[in-house]
């Protein structure tokens, strides 16, 4: 007798622990504490959700011009989509509107190339986001040449503004931010360097609120007699301010992760200070410290905001303003949950995209 | 001793503008002038402006009568009470919203950072859910959502919603019972700063003992135990010398109690809830930062779940958790000077608004308000430092 040995074919493993059973038994139900808590965040979710829903969507109003047309119990959108141009546009002429709607076009088509990898001129488009396209922006924006009508800046308002305040902010920022974080490096220049930190640890300590009404009350006494700022270009010089001691924290991060060797071999070669810095450091710091810029540039976004306090009517503003008047009062929360969405669509995919560009980039010089 | 080589060659003397030494110090003169001047151009055109305006300067203001009374203040105050008085009034604001906004949102942070890494698929969703949400909102826009959307839409006094018929929320603030001391109150005072000093007292103990010994005493619980039962035995033995004062109805309001008004519950809540949602981010990712591994050579020398957690993971945790966490208390109160938007009034609101446009002295009153600001900074920092100091790892 011939005792081969045969082995049995594997059991499939038992049905609860594998396929949606499985699952859930692994993820929701692993133990009586989690079941627990699993019951609870249904019941939570099963209560809170459907009203929810219901007034988000399904009881809500989307059609008709004014306020009779809210009937249903629901969110009342009409409101949104009556205001929708003076939350997007401000009071910029109704027939001029097509200018805004260019840059934003113009940008995004400028954008689109820096997200595709096979992209060779990224930085030759960057810069050219950063430092030419702003003149565009403002020559459309503004006119007053080519034939196009000229507008005043208190035209000027929505996500329009909100928009503008954060990039010229952040834009204006850049080279200062960089200056600093030069300057607070520079340890062979005690003089320099104490002057930088109390500019940066100066403009970090105090709140952006404080900053704007500096701006706005005390710019004015600063400047010879005879001479006097745009309300919304004194905002924008606190913002930049502002911004620039944020940038500068995030470049010197930058600065600091480059490896020694890298200042010490450009001195090696002779280059001069600014050879150095421009040609070997901050090529290379700036690459690394982009996602920490992204995220500066959406504390910003959202900082916005605040230049309601000083009369500026950003997209936050404009709400403000039309729940004030009389034919759409008592709609504040339709008025804030869209603008809270707007915000929430622009912050969540840049810090979304913050997040794989760190992972992205994070190769070089992670020790 | 003579040179042993006076003819060797002394090298030619580099030029003085290539010397590194003397171009920084050139740069640097010609810095601090061209800062100085400008600091000069500005200050020489304030002060012919003004003049020009008719702008009275210095800080003789801070003692003239402020003639507007404030929503809310924490000591006494009314119309004729001095600018000075005001500038008190505000600050004692800003610290009130501060301190409660950075206990709730650091309760509320700590458990959502919690919750992200629990192996509960649904309830890390949700805390992730509620992270996502918040910090992508403006904070000004969530104070908004707060105060006129859901605060002003809450029900009136006389349908106010209550829990046990002491705490009432309405429309005109929450209300909340209000403890009333009597005169045999003081004994349990001292027991509570007796009791304090005996955990402080207690806690050195342990800790030497852990360190000669190894023998873990629990801290916590003899803590809690001195902290709550000392003072509540003392309190009945002196028979019970404190009653709450609940908030009732009378008329159109609530009478009695302390209230909290509309715009600090706003400020409050806002606050908290969006920094808790930077907070629980940094909670989580310093938990995440102590490596497995730390964990498994905790269970290989056989510490029991809840002392890895509390004797390997917390420690090296807090110590990841402490700066960013710093960073985000600066931010709460800074943030708190948003207060100015929804008129509760805080040093923003009451001394750099309404004092400011009273006395028309920009150029003092945001200076006072930003070197408070700046010095409160400071503080949490120097606190903070002290703190990390203290937690850092101590590296042989």
């Amino acid at each position: 007798m011939s005792h081969d040995f045969a082995p049995l074919p594997d059991l499939p493993p038992p049905g609860t622990t594998v396929g949606a059973v499985g699952w859930l038994r692994r993820n929701l139900f692993s133990n009586v504490a989690n079941s627990i808590l699993t019951l609870f965040a249904i019941y939570l979710l099963a209560t809170l959700l459907p009203p929810l829903f219901s007034w988000l969507f399904f009881k809500a109003d989307w059609i008709g011009d004014s306020r009779e047309a809210c009937t249903s119990g629901g969110a009342c959108w009409v409101f949104i989509r009556a205001r929708f141009s003076t939350f997007m546009y401000g009071f910029f002429p109704e027939n001029e509107t097509w200018r805004i709607n260019l840059i934003y076009i113009a940008l995004i088509a400028c954008m689109v190339p820096l997200f595709i990898d096979s992209f060779r001129h990224k930085v030759k488009l960057g810069v050219f986001v950063i430092f030419v396209f702003p003149i565009f922006g403002f020559i459309l924006l503004f006119g007053g040449v080519f034939g196009l009508e000229q507008t005043e800046t208190s035209q000027w308002g929505g996500l329009t503004l909100t928009l503008l305040l954060a990039s010229v902010g952040c834009v204006a920022a850049l080279p200062l931010g960089i200056l600093l974080a030069l300057g607070r490096q520079a340890t062979n220049m005690p003089a320099v360097k104490s002057m930088c930190v109390l500019f940066i640890e100066f403009w970090r300590g105090v709140p952006l609120i404080t900053v704007l009404f500096m701006s706005s009350v005390m710019l004015p006494l600063f400047l010879p007699e005879g001479v006097s700022f745009d309300k919304l270009l004194r905002a924008l010089i606190g913002i930049t301010l502002f911004q620039s001691a944020y940038i500068a924290e995030v470049v010197r991060g930058g600065l600091q992760a480059i490896p020694k060797g890298q200042y010490e071999a450009a001195d090696a070669l002779g280059l001069s200070y600014w050879k150095k810095m421009g040609l070997i450091v901050l090529p290379q710091a700036m690459k690394i410290v982009i996602p920490g810029i992204v995220n500066t540039f959406i504390a910003l976004f959202k900082d916005t905001t605040l230049v309601i306090i000083v009369g500026l009517l950003d997209i936050l503003g404009m709400v403000q303003n039309a729940l004030n008047d009389p034919n759409w009062l008592g709609y504040s929360t339709e008025g804030y949950v869209f603008t809270a969405f707007v915000f929430w669509i622009f912050c969540f995919s840049m810090s979304r995209y913050s997040q794989s560009l760190e992972r992205k980039l994070h190769t070089g010089h992670k020790r | 001793m003579a040179d042993a080589s006076p003819e060797r060659e002394t090298p030619a003397k580099p030029r003085l503008l290539s010397d590194p030494k003397f171009r920084a110090l050139v740069f640097q003169i010609i810095a601090s002038i061209t800062v100085a001047a400008f600091v000069f151009f500005i200050v020489r055109n304030t002060l012919h402006n003004m003049e020009s305006r008719g702008i009275s300067t210095g800080f003789g203001f801070l003692d003239r009568v402020s003639g507007f009374g404030i929503l809310q203040s924490l000591i006494e105050y009314n119309e004729t009470s001095t600018y000075g008085r005001t500038f008190v009034v505000g600050l004692l604001n800003t610290i009130l919203v501060s301190v409660l906004g950075v206990f709730f949102a650091t309760i509320i942070g700590f458990i959502m950072g919690v919750l992200r890494l629990s192996s509960n698929w649904l309830i890390s969703k949700l805390a992730a859910a509620y992270i996502e949400i918040f910090r992508n909102i403006p904070l000004l826009l969530q104070i908004f959502f707060w105060y006129y959307a859901i605060g002003f839409n809450l029900p009136g006094p006389r349908q106010a919603m209550s829990v046990g018929d002491s705490l009432f929320l309405s429309n005109r603030g929450l209300y909340l019972p209000a403890p009333v001391f009597e005169s045999g109150f003081m004994a349990t005072g001292l027991a509570i700063v007796g009791s304090i000093v005996a955990v402080i007292f207690l806690a050195r103990w342990a800790r030497k003992r852990f360190e000669a010994t190894g023998q873990l005493f629990h801290t916590v619980y003899a803590s809690l135990a001195i902290l709550i039962g000392v003072p509540a035995l003392v309190y009945f033995l002196s028979g019970s010398p404190m009653h709450l004062d609940y908030p009732s109805l009378q008329g159109f309001n609530f009478q009695g109690g302390v209230v909290v008004i509309p715009e600090l519950f706003a400020l409050v809540l806002a606050l908290s809830i969006y920094t808790a949602a930077f907070i629980a981010e940094t909670v989580r990712s310093g938990i995440q930062a102590v490596s497995h591994g730390q964990t498994e050579a905790a269970s290989a020398l056989g510490l029991r779940p809840s002392w890895t957690l509390r004797l390997v993971v917390i420690p090296q945790a807090m110590r990841v958790i402490i700066p960013p966490l710093t960073s985000q208390y600066l931010n709460l109160t800074k943030n708190s000077s948003l207060a100015a938007a929804i008129g509760y009034p805080d040093l923003v609101a009451v001394f750099a608004g309404t004092t400011l446009n009273q006395t028309g002295q920009a150029v003092e009153i945001i200076a006072i308000t930003m070197s408070v600001y700046l010095l409160l900074s400071l503080i949490i920092s120097i606190f903070m430092n002290w703190y990390n100091a203290k937690m850092a790892l101590r590296e042989r």
